[in-house]
């Protein structure tokens, strides 16, 4: 079975939802938008306080080309524009909606029919994907409309579809493959002719036999469109892995991107979204979210409209548990610690997770005993003890030197170090730093 | 009694043989240097802090005496005496600017602003303050991991374990902005010394809007604007809900000090007041020759320094 | 909720390793080798091995305790791993005191005066076995025979090693290769050497367990035994009758314990697989130079201090290769 070739760790899978239907959640009483909730710009609002808006109006236009659009999730009235803690753990601008009622945009298809076909031209699908403001629903939450638009001089040959959901406890991808397999199917289709190519390759990990098998039967009639079983690995889903192991082409460091060697990754969820999006004229406006952790009493998989807040989620679960130590938005090993309950879900939010307090704290820090399982573990080959105690030195010419933009922040190195060394935590100022003295340099010239 | 004397001669003999190659070396390739160089080198404090912006100490000298003129040129760790001798080794004049000292603008002690999460990261503020907010509810405010501290060359800046906010030791501090340059939050200032280490500013870096401002902490300030309103001398202006208080205008009247609600002014080196202030005769010469300033008969200066206890130890210095 | 929730950035979970773990299985690992020693050299074995461990663990705390006056590492097991290989390294009937003062050179110089587990460039076991060595070569250098169980501490009878008898056959005297014990005997420990390092099936043993439970992966070990029989079944087809079958050398000396427990040690070893190999290598060369050209039998100690002193530079030159590196 195909994997990528370097580093790599195996945590406890802990997919306690792998079998609990998708569940709809109720609307919530006030939905706040982040005004950035992809990589790029920021959005502008189009909207102001008091003004009107149904389910799917546009409230947030993008403020670039790399940017996306922001919809509204609810219908009722702009309370206000102000800030809002988000997952980032940082004050953002978002937009406030009291939410009066459930009335949508007529223009969107709510029915349940499937729509096989579009007579929309490669411009038209992208240009519909950015009106629909879709980003990469794994996380990152790059803007799938310039995914799609790749340099000229990259010759695209494979669409890869991220179905591998490598982070533990999350099953939002998986039950989406199993509930919806033929809109996942169309949206591979259309998003073949948005980038002009007829070969697709969905790779799922092998924890998830059920998943495979289902869309294995729904594309063997489809010409062009083959899934690929992976080996268990952690961080297979990550964009470069995943290329590797199906492929086995390795894209070169930054700031190469996927295109460069042929590729273009989208994961399950956005290909469901612009699914929703081009055949159903629907923006992406609700996601699925699974809300899980070990001591959670109904950990579920739950399809919530956006802005939602994140305790409303927590309550159905069944209420956060009394030990809970951390609440993380996303996986346990690249999402990020919520300040609070009251961050809104975003377009990126692809778990709620609980982490017992006796698991999320972190042991003291001891002497790095050299052992070399961070260098053992980084799926990037990279020496993550010298970035960590380059950064602690600030010795950013060090860092740049040893590869440190390559790293993917996968959190492989801190999670097998057995002096329990911050390790991640020190790489990502470095790169933080070596960032902006590229970008510094790079201005320069 | 043969070998003993083998093993003086041969070992006598080596030892002269290599002290003459030392000797000769150290004459046949000896750099010419300028004395002045040295006389500089052993003035300066060598802690090469890098404040000057010169890789060291010595590249710091050698400046001083390649240059024509000692613009820009300052160690910002030496005495102005010190300076004074330097310029004078160097021959040139030299003009000083006011002297400065660190200040750490929060006030944000744990009894003023409780912990509502735990910091669980690696210890570091440029690391805290990437990620999140820290640990209370004011995402401007002091996080507390001690950056400050440990880029300081001259053990001037210390963390207090009872605040958790950093304190300067004035008597050490250099004013070199190393503490400054490292604080992601930019709360330490370097801001005028004043006479007798008088300062009057504004404890607090805090941009919210009043209400959540003060929900976060005690002593932030909300900005009401009514220590401008209090300020003779237009040296306090009031942006993003936050005022501030410039010290080449301020003339220590410390008048905005008593009208601050939130308690986040500070004036710190102070004599305890009396009920007639004006007449305080150390108060008369202050910088540029304030004209003295009618003092409300002032009787809150008190609680100032009750409510903010992490000052105690400025206070307690200056008597 | 009940407390306050922790933030800190990802990952969230650890995979639950500890310094303690990886120091526990290589206690464990050991074992197999002791009981190997003590059926082999009887209580003195024991006695040795027991007086290393104590004064390792008292020298450990007392030093933290009273001279860095640190808290105390003596839970992280390192200073019992170093007295197990410190002991493991000596011969079986060596006086006591010896055993103290190699623990403190160990302890104090080797370990705790760069600062402690973690920053050491030496292995701190060998640097007190070598400081033993060259401070008390008699002692150090005459080995008790096999004797078995019964066999009281000091008054062992002593003999020559394999070492010692291959050292002079290739210097010449072919007659005593008679007296070489045969490959099994060698193989599983029927001779005469220090403690630890007699009988190489228990140390193969103990070579799988601990790439069972991931403290070390096969590179250091595997390329130092193989770096050694190439080199010495070279000279074996070279001249069969002064150079012995290299499976002797595999077999004798501090060759086994060398390359899987001393040589892997994780402070001072290198960080790549790359490295370990070259390192391996290193010490493969070394100690078959050692033993074949050097005035001492057995080479393995030096060439392993030899080669952590060349690990920083391995770790400068051989870097992991990086992802994307081939077509960059």
């Amino acid at each position: 079975m195909n994997t990528f070739k370097i580093g790599g760790v195996h945590p406890e899978p802990n997919k306690l939802t792998a079998d609990r239907k998708i569940e709809t959640l109720a609307l919530p009483t006030q939905a706040v938008f982040p005004l950035s909730q992809h990589i790029g710009a920021p959005a502008v609002p189009c909207v102001q306080k008091g003004d009107v808006v149904k389910v799917g109006t546009r409230i947030a236009e993008p403020g670039g080309f790399m940017s996306a659009a922001i919809h509204s999730s609810v219908s009722g009235k702009v309370a206000k524009i102000d800030t809002v803690v988000d997952a980032s753990g940082l004050r953002k601008p978002a937009i406030f909606i009291d939410v009066e009622g459930d009335e949508w945009e007529p223009s969107i298809d709510r029915s349940d029919k499937l729509v096989l076909q579009t007579h929309k031209t490669r411009e038209e699908i992208i240009e519909c994907i950015k009106d629909a403001g879709i980003v990469g629903m794994g996380g990152a939450c790059f803007p799938t409309h310039v995914k799609l638009c790749p340099p000229k001089e990259c010759q695209i040959d494979t669409l890869i579809i991220n179905a591998v959901e490598c982070e533990p406890f999350l099953t939002a991808d998986h039950r989406l493959m199993l509930e919806c397999p033929d809109q996942i199917i169309i949206g591979i289709k259309v998003i073949l002719k948005a980038l002009g190519i007829d070969r697709a390759v969905i790779g799922i990990e092998a924890n998830k036999p059920d998943a495979i098998e289902l869309m294995r039967s729904k594309t063997a009639m489809v010409s062009g469109i083959e899934v690929l079983p992976l080996m268990m690995k952690y961080p297979q889903g990550g964009e470069k892995q995943l290329i590797e192991a199906v492929t086995g082409r390795q894209v070169p460091p930054p700031p190469a991107l996927p295109a460069n060697v042929g590729c273009v990754v989208q994961n399950v969820g956005t290909v469901f979204a612009v699914y929703e999006a081009v055949m159903k004229n629907k923006p992406l406006i609700e996601r699925i979210v699974t809300v899980t952790g070990k001591s959670v009493k109904n950990p579920c998989n739950l399809r919530v409209r956006m802005g939602t807040p994140v305790g409303q989620l927590v309550e159905y679960a069944g209420g956060m548990p009394e030990d809970t130590g951390k609440l993380i938005s996303g996986g346990p090993m690249m999402g990020r610690p919520l300040l609070d309950e009251t961050a809104p879900v975003v377009k990126g939010t692809s778990g709620v997770l609980m982490i017992p307090e006796k698991e999320a704290a972190r042991q003291a820090e001891r002497n790095c005993i050299r052992c070399a399982k961070c260098v053992q573990a980084c799926p990037m080959g990279l020496e993550p003890y010298l970035l960590a105690s380059a950064s602690k030195a600030a010795d950013w010419e060090c860092a740049e030197d040893h590869w440190i933009m390559s790293c993917i922040e996968c959190g492989c190195c801190q999670s097998t170090c057995p002096s329990r060394r911050p390790l991640l935590d020190w790489v990502r100022l470095a790169k933080n730093r070596v960032g902006g003295i590229i970008r510094a340099r790079n201005a320069k010239n | 009694m043969s070998f003993i004397l083998t093993a003086v001669l041969v070992l006598g003999l080596t030892g002269l043989v290599l002290g003459l190659v030392l000797y000769v070396v150290s004459r046949q390739f000896k750099v010419e240097e300028d004395p002045r160089v040295g006389q500089i080198l052993e003035l300066l404090p060598a802690a090469n802090c890098g404040g000057c912006g010169f890789p060291g100490c010595a590249a710091f000298a050698e400046a001083c005496v390649k240059r024509d003129s000692m613009d820009g040129l300052k160690c910002s760790a030496c005495k102005r005496e010190v300076m004074h001798q330097i310029a004078a080794i160097t021959g040139h004049d030299i003009e000083l600017g006011v002297e400065k000292v660190a200040v750490v603008r929060c006030s944000g002690s744990c009894a003023n602003r409780p912990s509502v999460r735990s910091y669980d990261g690696a210890k570091s503020c440029a690391i805290a303050n990437m990620m999140n907010g820290g640990e209370t509810g004011c995402f401007y405010g002091c996080l507390g991991c001690g950056d400050c501290v440990s880029v300081c060359t001259f053990d001037a800046i210390k963390m207090d374990p009872d605040t958790g906010l950093p304190v300067v030791d004035q008597e050490k501090c250099t004013a070199c902005g190393k503490c400054a340059k490292a604080c992601p939050r930019n709360i330490i200032e370097l801001r005028n010394r004043n006479k007798m280490d008088r300062r009057v500013y504004v404890s607090c870096v805090n941009k919210d809007k009043g209400p959540v401002a003060k929900k976060a902490c005690d002593v932030a300030c909300i900005g009401c604007g009514k220590c401008i309103k209090a300020c003779a001398f237009d040296a306090i202006t009031l942006e993003n809900n936050l005022a501030y208080i410039d010290f080449e205008k301020c003339r220590l009247c410390r008048k905005c000090v008593d009208e601050c609600p939130q308690h986040s002014i500070l004036a710190v080196n102070f004599p305890p007041k009396r009920e007639e202030a004006p007449a305080d005769p150390v108060q008369a010469p202050v910088v540029e020759q304030a004209p003295v300033v009618d003092e409300a008969p002032v009787t809150e200066q008190a609680p100032v320094v009750e409510q903010t206890p992490d000052n105690s130890v400025e206070q307690q210095s200056a008597e | 909720m009940a407390q306050k929730l922790y933030i800190s950035t990802s990952p969230h979970i650890h995979c639950g390793d500890t310094i303690e773990r990886n120091m526990r299985w290589v206690i464990w690992a050991l074992m197999p080798a002791l009981l190997a020693s003590f059926t082999v050299f009887g209580v003195g074995a024991l006695i040795v091995t027991v007086t290393s461990v104590l004064s390792c663990l008292f020298f450990e705390w007392f030093i933290t305790r009273f001279i860095l006056k640190r808290p105390s590492t003596l839970g992280d097991l390192s200073a019992t791993i170093t007295g197990l290989l410190l002991a493991f390294n000596l011969p079986s009937n060596i006086p006591l005191y010896m055993i103290v003062v190699g623990a403190l050179v160990a302890i104090g110089i080797g370990k705790l005066a760069f600062g402690g587990l973690g920053n050491n460039p030496f292995n701190p076991a060998l640097v007190g076995r070598v400081f033993l060595l060259i401070s008390f070569p008699a002692k150090m250098t005459s080995w008790p025979v096999p004797a078995g169980l019964a066999t009281s501490y000091i008054d062992a009878q002593t003999g020559a090693t394999p070492l010692n008898l291959i050292g002079q056959i290739a210097g010449g005297n072919t007659a005593a290769a008679d007296q070489l014990p045969s490959l099994g005997n060698l193989f599983i420990g029927n001779i005469g050497g220090c403690i630890g390092e007699v009988s190489a099936l228990m140390l193969l043993v103990g070579f799988i367990i601990l790439l069972c439970s991931k403290v070390i992966t096969w590179h250091i070990p595997v390329s130092i035994l193989t770096t050694v029989a190439v080199l010495t079944g070279i000279m074996w087809l070279i001249n069969p009758v002064l150079y012995v079958n290299p499976l002797y050398h595999l077999c004798s000396g501090g060759l086994m314990l060398g390359a899987i427990f001393m040589a892997t040690d994780y402070v001072t070893s290198p960080m790549t697989f790359k490295g370990m190999i070259w390192y391996g290598i290193g010490i493969g060369f070394l100690t078959v130079v050692i033993r074949y050209f050097g005035s001492y039998p057995e080479g393995m100690s030096f060439a392993i201090l030899i080669m952590n002193a060349v690990t920083p530079l391995i770790n400068n030159w051989c870097k992991p290769k990086r992802f994307g590196e081939a077509v960059k």
